[in-house]
């Protein structure tokens, strides 16, 4: 909502500064986005035209000898046609800026001539589009004085951003107003004047809705105004216009422009000759289209309003006219609209066919209802006075509501809410001024809501009304009572698990990101999602179409994009939501992490001290247990099986599981497959760990850690190598080893792996460590060789191997 | 000299020119070995008179223990020397660079750094953290905030729509974390103090625009709180985030359909120089919106405003983590870029903590 300083003041008796308006105007709640001071017009003078004489050069220039007030005429060489000698107008020194060219004035020299300034035509001073010759004053202009102060150019120009609560403050009366009641100034009585009536209005109007809609259109008002003369608006309508960023057009049309800023009252003005029969307002019809005053055609529909007459619709509704019935210089006669529409409809119905207009902008915000017919006659008579004519009776179809909403309230509402006290009288004050009607005293007011403030519904609103009018610098603020004890935990497992798992996977080296929780349709199929539920209607781009199914597309993406940029060894993680739905319980916690090329734990890239090693699908296999770790999980009662889902190399990737049906994640090496889908080469590992499946830690009594037994007694370490079937799975071997003896065997560890033709097609040696530690006695040579014993027998037995001779 | 005498002093001079380890043993065989030289003399003193035994005895194992000393003395020598001569030989250039810890390579995101700051300033005051769906329903989303169908407050908001399910009804991306607070009020019995993080997506894009960004909501919920409590939460917050004794806070009147009151908040700050200083200057700039919780929502959660009441407030994550750590485009956030994570990320070792002071 933009106005200027000059259009406050005709509703606001006031001596304050434009700086002092500023800033109440944002403290009362009315932000002020941007204020134009108009200093750039400060510079350009009046200025005569003394002797014009034809350039010796040039047949469409002349030569002007300039009095700009101060004695020394100055030679201006010009372009105009209507330059002349006697010709008073606008003139620019070498040095001012002028703004509609974009330009910063100096000497020049042009064809030979030197020319110390310029005679500014209106588009040069942004005054219109006006660009057929140079200024024309009148002769009596003063000479030497400052232009922008003649001609109103100096008027600054305030734009504030309402929020959509205050449809009132979309009206220069309503800022008057609120103004008015932050204590600066006082608001002009404008009396509102009711034309006479001359003759009856030839065009009726029919509301023509069902019972149950008949809200659509609560009112229309119409007067008709015959013998106008349809020119430009005045100097002063125009220039206000102007800088709010309006185009002038006509009388006629600026007239319903001026009024809907200055009361916020949307009018509609039809050339009544160009209207066949009466006028009906009603639902639109299946297809029925329309040009608009913007020259496009529209379909609508029963779902919008019309305005039609006898040929058929000529109006939208509260939203824009139609090029059919719409003023031209030639109108003679016109009819003068003002109607009540539906908000909410005019809001869906401007959405829907993408019209957006500063009377829809009201409309939809909620206009005064009680204005409706002061708006008719306002227009009524502002049409008399700019073009003539005479006006008929009003005719008014339905009934304007008078909807009178009265709210008990407690004034201790105002310190409950905000913590300070503010007496009965001043809050009856304040809701005064701001045009409430107040009745009692005391703690309780019986407060009438005015009819432009269709938010005001409540206490909380009144309490609002007093707070942002009384200062909400005025309230102190004040502690929080604090809690009673030391701060407990406040995290819950979860969002621990979440911040453990970024905090571990980051201190392996990998650098967390954070990307797009939507990605291509292509990228999620790869991932096992792209289902329906996960589309998006109506996406950014293709790009960002489908809710994410895995973390890993977006990092491999990720790698990809890095590698292009020369960054090829790259470790990245990231800690947050899948969507394989669109219900709460299908939104994942997950932890997943990606590596490529050299990106091992150590750093990649070469280093003297060790080659650069590709990473492998135990790097991922780590960075998940890992993660598990961090969780509180014993990764040693992690089951993993070889294989994992479909974008993972079937033979380089594993499952992690608790029993056999809680799966907790994935690692491997990616696909080939899906890494060509992913525009990333290799070689690339990644892992997803699903934070949510974890189990719940078990709530303990005490935080006590069980004993420790620090033997005494000597370990004992013993080597054995197995030759197994390439199919047996290390775990099963280590596993049953383990459990030959589960209170003498402390640790088993695999210390080499081999393969090679001298154990046979499909066959490997597994070699492992066993660690015995003995808590009782110092171990015999018998209790070993039997212990060995009793381990080989187990191996054999599970694994179908044999100890490696 | 006697003959005892001639032979310590020879026995000494072949300690002192034994040059190894190896030569020293030859001479410690030859003296005292079982046909050394001492052990032969020793062998005479069985011939002896008792007399002569008498003065030899001491003598010989005087002469023995002398040169065992020797010997010992002597190997100690040898071995530091030959310890230092191998030391000389074993040299290396420590000025090679050695891999950096990967503890010290890695990056936490400052979303999720700024998360932990945030975390760590409000369990301070007694809140909890809440999370919440990121699809929404269009209830959670607006409805119950006060937001009805049509309502113009909802062009406020650029809203993404999932596709309509088999009923025709639409989700949402979650426009803000409010959905949260009814979540919460839903099913918590008040007094209520929680702060809610995550992500929030709207249809715009440019540089202080992202479609996916990262909003903080709060939410106090109890029969006293204010505007004047949420002034001071608000305020100590700032103080505690950007790390500066005072901030200086101006609160608008404004309208969200959630709050009434409802406020928004800018911050003075001095903005001259390339980063924004807070606590100094004469700009403003907004970080928030708040008010007390709107009597509609309250009473969508079953809550009588007559009796409970409380403030929210909503700030955007990214946009407090670009003005006290001075990245320049939140676009960057999501781009994955290693150069600016490491960059712009955190150690993990950097926990942020109120007794540490957040960033350490």
């Amino acid at each position: 909502m933009k106005f200027t300083l000059s259009w406050l003041k005709d509703h606001l008796e006031t001596d304050a500064s434009l700086e002092e308006i500023v800033e109440t105007l944002t403290r009362i709640g009315l932000e002020v986005e941007a204020v134009d001071d108009k200093a750039q017009f400060a510079p350009f003078r009046i200025a005569k035209v003394l002797t014009a004489e034809k350039h010796p050069d040039a047949d469409k220039l002349q030569v002007l000898s300039v009095d700009t007030g101060n004695g020394n005429p100055v030679q201006v060489v010009c372009g105009a046609p209507n330059a002349r000698a006697g010709l008073v107008g606008a003139f620019a020194a070498p040095g001012v800026y002028v703004p509609g060219i974009d330009l910063t004035l100096s000497v020049g020299n042009i064809r030979g001539v030197e020319s110390h300034g310029m005679m500014c035509s209106e588009r040069e001073l942004e005054m219109s589009d006006s660009h057929d010759g140079i200024i024309d004053l009148p002769e009596d202009a003063p000479v030497g004085q400052s232009f922008a102060d003649y001609a109103g150019l100096n008027d600054p120009v305030i734009e504030i951003g309402i929020t959509p609560n205050r449809p009132d403050a979309l009206g220069v009366a309503g800022i008057a107003r609120d103004l008015e009641a932050a204590g600066l100034g006082k608001v002009k009585a404008v009396e509102v004047p009711v034309p006479e009536g001359k003759f009856d209005c030839p065009v009726s109007v029919k509301l023509d809705f069902d019972k149950s809609v008949e809200d659509l259109c609560p009112a229309f008002g119409l007067r008709y105004v015959r013998g106008v003369k349809n020119g430009p608006s005045p100097k002063w309508m125009q220039q206000r216009l102007i800088a709010i960023g309006l185009r002038p057009i006509s009388a006629l049309v600026d007239i319903t422009n001026y009024v809907t800023f200055d009361r916020g009252r949307p009018l509609h003005v039809f050339d009544a000759d160009k209207v066949t029969g009466d006028l009906v307002v009603r639902r639109g019809k299946e297809g029925e289209t329309y040009l608009g005053l913007d020259d496009k055609e529209y379909t609508v529909g029963p779902a919008n309003c019309v305005i039609a007459d006898e040929k058929g619709m000529e109006s939208l509704a509260g939203i824009m006219g139609g090029e059919e019935s719409g003023c031209s210089a030639d109108t003679v006669n016109v009819l003068v609209e003002s109607a009540l529409w539906d908000p909410m409809n005019i809001a869906r119905t401007g959405r829907d066919l993408g019209i957006n207009t500063d009377a829809r902008y009201r409309f939809e915000r909620g206009v005064d209802p009680a204005f409706m017919v002061p708006g008719l006659d306002l227009g009524t008579s502002l049409v008399l006075e700019l073009c003539g004519g005479e006006a008929s009776h009003s005719v008014i179809a339905g009934e304007v509501p008078e909807p009178e909403l009265v709210i008990d309230f407690p004034v201790s509402e105002v310190a409950r809410l905000t913590g300070i006290d503010v007496s009965s009288d001043k809050c009856a004050e304040i809701l005064q001024q701001l045009g409430f009607a107040v009745k009692g005293s005391g703690e309780r007011l019986m407060v009438t809501v005015p009819s432009w403030r269709p938010d005001v519904s409540g206490k909380a609103d009144l309490v609002e009304e007093v707070m942002r009018i009384n200062g909400i610098n005025e309230i102190e603020p004040q502690p929080l009572p604090s809690m009673a004890s030391v701060g407990g935990k406040i995290l819950t497992t979860g969002q621990l698990r979440v911040r453990n798992a970024r905090r571990v996977l980051a201190s392996r080296g990998m650098l967390e990101a954070v990307t797009w929780s939507f990605i291509p349709k292509s990228h999620a199929e790869a991932f096992g999602g792209g289902n329906r539920t996960t589309r998006l209607a109506n996406p950014i781009s293709q790009e960002m179409a489908y809710m994410r199914p895995s973390l890993l597309p977006a990092l491999l993406s990720a790698a990809g994009r890095n590698h292009d940029r020369g960054q090829s060894d790259v470790a990245l993680f990231e800690v947050a939501n899948i969507y394989q739905g669109d219900t709460p319980d299908t939104q994942h916690r997950v932890a997943g992490g990606i590596r490529r090329g050299t990106a091992t734990m150590t750093g990649g890239g070469r280093d003297w001290s060790e080659p650069g090693r590709p990473v492998t699908v135990y790097d991922a296999k780590a960075d998940a247990l890992a993660v598990l770790e961090a969780c509180g999980l014993d990764p040693s009662k992690v089951q993993i099986s070889n294989g994992g889902p479909d974008w993972y190399h079937p033979g380089r990737s594993g499952t992690l599981q608790l029993g056999p049906k809680l799966v907790l994640g994935h690692f491997g090496e990616l696909h080939p497959l899906t890494l060509e889908t992913l525009d990333v080469t290799g070689p690339v590992t990644g892992f997803e760990i699903m934070l949510d499946v974890l189990p719940q830690p078990r709530r303990k009594a005490t935080k006590t850690k069980p004993p420790l037994n620090m033997t005494s007694f000597q370990s004992v370490m013993r080597d054995f190598a197995f030759v197994v079937s390439t199919e047996t799975d290390a775990q099963s071997l280590l596993r049953a080893a383990a459990g030959t003896d589960k209170t003498l065997i402390s640790d088993v560890r695999v210390f080499d792996i081999f393969e090679g033709p001298s154990l046979g097609e499909g066959k490997r040696s597994i070699a492992i460590e066993v660690e015995l530690q003995p808590t009782d006695k110092t171990l015999t040579d018998e209790e070993i060789s039997s212990v060995s014993e009793r381990i080989v027998a187990n191996v054999v037995k599970a694994t179908g191997g044999s100890l490696r001779g | 000299m006697t003959d005892i005498e001639k032979l310590e002093s020879s026995i000494l001079a072949d300690i002192d020119t034994a040059s190894d380890e190896a030569a020293l043993e030859a001479v410690r065989v030859a003296a005292l070995g079982k046909k050394g030289s001492i052990s032969e003399v020793m062998k005479t003193l069985g011939r002896m008179s008792n007399e002569e035994r008498k003065e030899m005895g001491p003598k010989l194992n005087g002469l023995k223990t002398a040169i065992a000393d020797a010997i010992a003395s002597r190997k100690e020598i040898l071995k530091r020397e030959a310890i230092e001569k191998r030391l000389v030989s074993e040299t290396t250039d420590v000025t090679l660079p050695v891999r950096q810890s990967p503890a010290e390579a890695g990056r936490i995101h400052p979303i999720s750094q700024v998360m932990d700051e945030i975390t760590a300033i409000f369990a301070d005051m007694g809140f909890s953290v809440a999370e919440g769906p990121d699809i929404e329903t269009d209830y959670y989303n607006f409805v119950a905030l006060n937001f009805p169908e049509g309502h113009p407050a909802r062009e406020m908001h650029d809203t993404f729509f999932m596709e309509p399910d088999e009923n025709g009804e639409r989700k949402v991306l979650r426009t803000h974390t409010s959905p949260v607070q009814i979540r919460t009020m839903e099913t918590q019995e008040p007094p209520i103090r929680i702060v809610i993080p995550g992500k929030t997506y709207r249809f715009d894009s440019d540089a202080t625009h992202s479609p996916m960004f990262h909003q903080l909501e709060g939410l106090v919920i109890d029969k006293s709180a204010n505007i004047a409590n949420l002034k001071w939460v608000l305020e100590e917050f700032c103080k505690a985030f950007f790390e500066v004794d005072a901030v200086k806070m101006r609160f608008r009147p404004s309208f969200f359909p959630f709050t009434e009151p409802s406020l928004e908040v800018d911050i003075q700050c001095d903005r001259s120089g390339n980063e924004v200083r807070f606590g100094e200057g004469d700009d403003w700039m907004e970080i928030l919106g708040c008010g007390m919780v709107h009597p509609n929502v309250l009473r969508n959660c079953n809550l009588d405003p007559d009796v409970y009441q409380g403030f929210a407030w909503g700030m955007g994550i990214d946009r407090i983590a670009m003005l006290k750590y001075g990245m320049p485009d939140l676009r960057d956030f999501f781009n994955a870029d290693v150069r600016w994570i490491r960059h712009y990320g955190f150690r993990p070792l950097d926990i942020p903590t109120l007794f540490g002071g957040l960033s350490g």
